[in-house]
């Protein structure tokens, strides 16, 4: 009797459709649950790895090279560094271009003369050695970067931060701002500095308006960027070569590595999603056993004429099985599409790359199926259990 | 009891039963029942509710087993079946026409007949070409494409007929067929197991009518449990049969 008393997968896919195709306003509602825990799985994934990506993307550009020497942070006195540490820098021989910027303590900037002293807008003023974007990798949005000759006229270059708190988004011939009680041209407006970030609130200016405003000339940080095959021999050799007496008054970090534990940081936040999604799920199974155990309730008598037709047992089980599989699968493609949609309306929103991991995909929908088998087992047993009189007893 | 397939009383029979009974805890809803039903036959059990004559079904259709007794259906003994075994049994020799259609909503007519064939294991296409030719045989042939909510009380105790039959089954049992229709629907239902049982298959019809029991040919009329009486009329003097039996009943109440 092989292949008889046996219903196809075909067929079964069909029973399970139009068990399904019949109830459609529950279907909407038990799947409502699996959408949403799977939706916030793929969209929890899929931003984390587009942020990912994203950083990615900029450390490619940025390069992982860039090492920076300051005075470290921590306890005691912070020596300044030298006012030789560039050129103390750049005499190494892995290091390959190195620029450097000082803070003029009591030094701001204004829009004009008639704003109030203290209103200085959090904008610190920075002398600058050398072609600071260029070796930090950021990008001038207008105008060009200071003429570093120690004899440049006085010329001021903007943060992104800054030009757009002093109002200034290019440069104009009239672009000007007040410091130290004289007008300065603007030559220059920077973008973002994402390897250094808190240059993005300052404005820079040659060294001899910095002295003119008040500067020490000791370089608060120095900035190299050296072979990318010698970036860790290089920390060692640099703090010894700005401070020959005393290296470990010479904190050297990597600033790529601190972008990209930036985005590790946000793994709790992640994690926290991904439990929400998880109980989502969970609930949303049990959604799923509820209704399949109702729809049994409901049709006694369909399985009874099924017996009476000739369904085996195995045959009513696997139907209800099919039909809790499909319940969940449908929910589980809805929520692929919205969590999709979401990570794509984000990620775009936020300029950056959208990437969404295919086993995220994959593996919302194989959970689905999980969840929709197991949650059809106990149902799909009750009516395979139903007697085959109940196609007489039920009216 | 009865000896094995083979033997002179069961190639004649496509149904026998040998004082089979049923209890319901300690009520005894059949109380040793022997029937046999001949190839071609069209008989009506008939009785009052609380008669057995729905448990009677319930057995000779192998919806559910005797408490004790014999029973054969097709040269098998159900007694020593599986429970798949039965299924098969249904799905090969039982045809069941139910009061109430017991109709898939959503699905079309060539489909509901169809699934009679489901469990059979029969194609696809197959399933959809028998259950086309046994529409046309119920007269149902235009309706095909309809879906129950589009068919009258009759069209769909039809199409529920097209599946019972669309099996060949050795035996179709009708299970008050004509109960949820009105008369003209009900006579005509009639008519159409007539006629099927003129073109070769058994048809059992279970009622508690006695006016549609006595216009078949034979009559098995039960009570408490019992068969109270077993006739068979030949001549075609059907309506004051049906007059007298439904007096004789009517009086022995």
């Amino acid at each position: 009797m092989s292949g008889r008393g046996r219903v196809g997968p075909a067929d079964l896919l069909r029973l399970g459709v139009f068990g399904l195709r019949t109830r459609p306003g529950r279907v909407v509602l038990s799947a409502l649950g699996i959408a949403i825990g799977i939706a916030a799985m793929i969209a929890v994934v899929g931003i984390s790895s587009s942020s990912k990506a994203k950083v990615d993307q900029a450390l490619d550009a940025l390069g992982t090279n860039v090492l920076t020497a300051t005075q470290p942070e921590g306890f005691g006195d912070p020596q300044p560094l030298p006012e030789t540490a560039l050129e103390s820098a750049l005499r190494q021989n892995a290091v390959r271009s190195a620029a450097a910027v000082g803070t003029v303590s009591d030094a701001a900037v204004y829009r004009n003369e008639f704003v109030p002293t203290p209103e200085t807008k959090g904008i610190g003023v920075m002398a600058a050695w050398g072609d600071v974007p260029k070796v930090l990798g950021g990008r001038l949005t207008s105008g060009r970067w200071l003429d570093s000759s120690s004899d440049a006229p006085p010329q001021v270059v903007l943060g992104a931060d800054a030009a757009a708190a002093l109002g200034i988004d290019r440069v104009r011939p009239d672009s000007r701002v007040w410091m130290g009680g004289q007008w300065v041209q603007v030559v220059g407006v920077l973008g973002t500095i994402q390897l250094a970030d808190d240059l993005d609130d300052q404005v820079f200016v040659p060294r001899g308006l910095a002295a003119d405003l008040g500067f020490d000339g000791a370089p608060t940080a120095v900035y190299t960027r050296v072979d990318p095959s010698r970036v860790e021999a290089s920390r060692d050799v640099l703090a010894g070569a700005i401070r020959p007496g005393s290296p470990q008054d010479v904190g050297v970090t990597r600033p790529s590595d601190a972008l990209a534990a930036k985005d590790a940081t946000d793994e709790s936040f992640t994690g926290l999603l991904v439990g929400i999604g998880g109980v989502a799920l969970l609930v949303g199974g049990i959604g799923v056993a509820n209704t399949m155990v109702i729809t049994v309730l409901e049709r006694r008598a369909e399985v009874g004429v099924r017996r009476a037709l000739g369904a085996r047992r195995r045959n009513i089980r696997d139907q209800f099985l099919v039909e809790s599989l499909l319940l969940s699968f449908l929910g589980g493609v809805a929520g692929v599409v919205i969590g999709l949609g979401v990570t794509i309306v984000f990620a775009l929103g936020q300029g950056w790359p959208v990437a969404i991991p295919v086993w995220a995909v994959a593996g919302g929908l194989g959970a689905t199926v999980v969840i929709g088998g197991v949650s059809g087992l106990y149902p799909a047993a009750r009516a395979a259990r139903i007697p085959p009189t109940s196609a007489l007893a039920a009216v | 009891m009865t000896g094995p397939a083979g033997t002179g009383a069961v190639s004649t029979s496509v149904l026998q039963l040998r004082e089979v009974t049923k209890t319901y805890g300690d009520v005894g809803a059949l109380r040793g029942v022997t029937l046999d039903v001949a190839p071609g036959e069209l008989l009506a059990v008939v009785g009052p509710s609380g008669s057995g004559k729905s448990t009677m079904l319930n057995i000779i259709g192998t919806l559910d087993r005797p408490t004790s007794g014999t029973v054969t259906i097709a040269g098998n003994d159900v007694d020593a079946m599986s429970d798949d075994d039965l299924s098969q049994l249904r799905a090969d020799h039982v045809g069941f026409v139910f009061q109430h259609f017991h109709l898939q909503a959503g699905a079309t007519a060539a489909e509901n007949v169809a699934d009679g064939l489901l469990y059979a294991g029969t194609g696809r296409r197959e399933r959809h070409r028998r259950a086309v030719a046994a529409l046309e045989r119920v007269g149902l042939g235009a309706r095909v494409d309809h879906r129950p909510n589009q068919l009258s009380g009759g069209e769909k105790q039809r199409v529920a007929i097209a599946r019972a039959i669309v099996g060949d089954p050795t035996i179709l049992l009708a299970d008050e067929p004509t109960g949820a229709l009105d008369s003209t629907s009900g006579a005509a239902i009639l008519d159409l197991l007539r006629g099927l049982n003129q073109s070769g298959t058994t048809v059992l019809v279970i009622t508690h009518d006695l006016t549609l029991a006595a216009s078949l040919p034979r009559r098995v009329r039960m009570r408490d449990g019992v068969v109270e009486d077993d006739s068979t009329t030949s001549g075609s003097d059907g309506d004051v049969d049906a007059a007298s039996l439904a007096l004789a009943i009517r009086g022995a109440r």
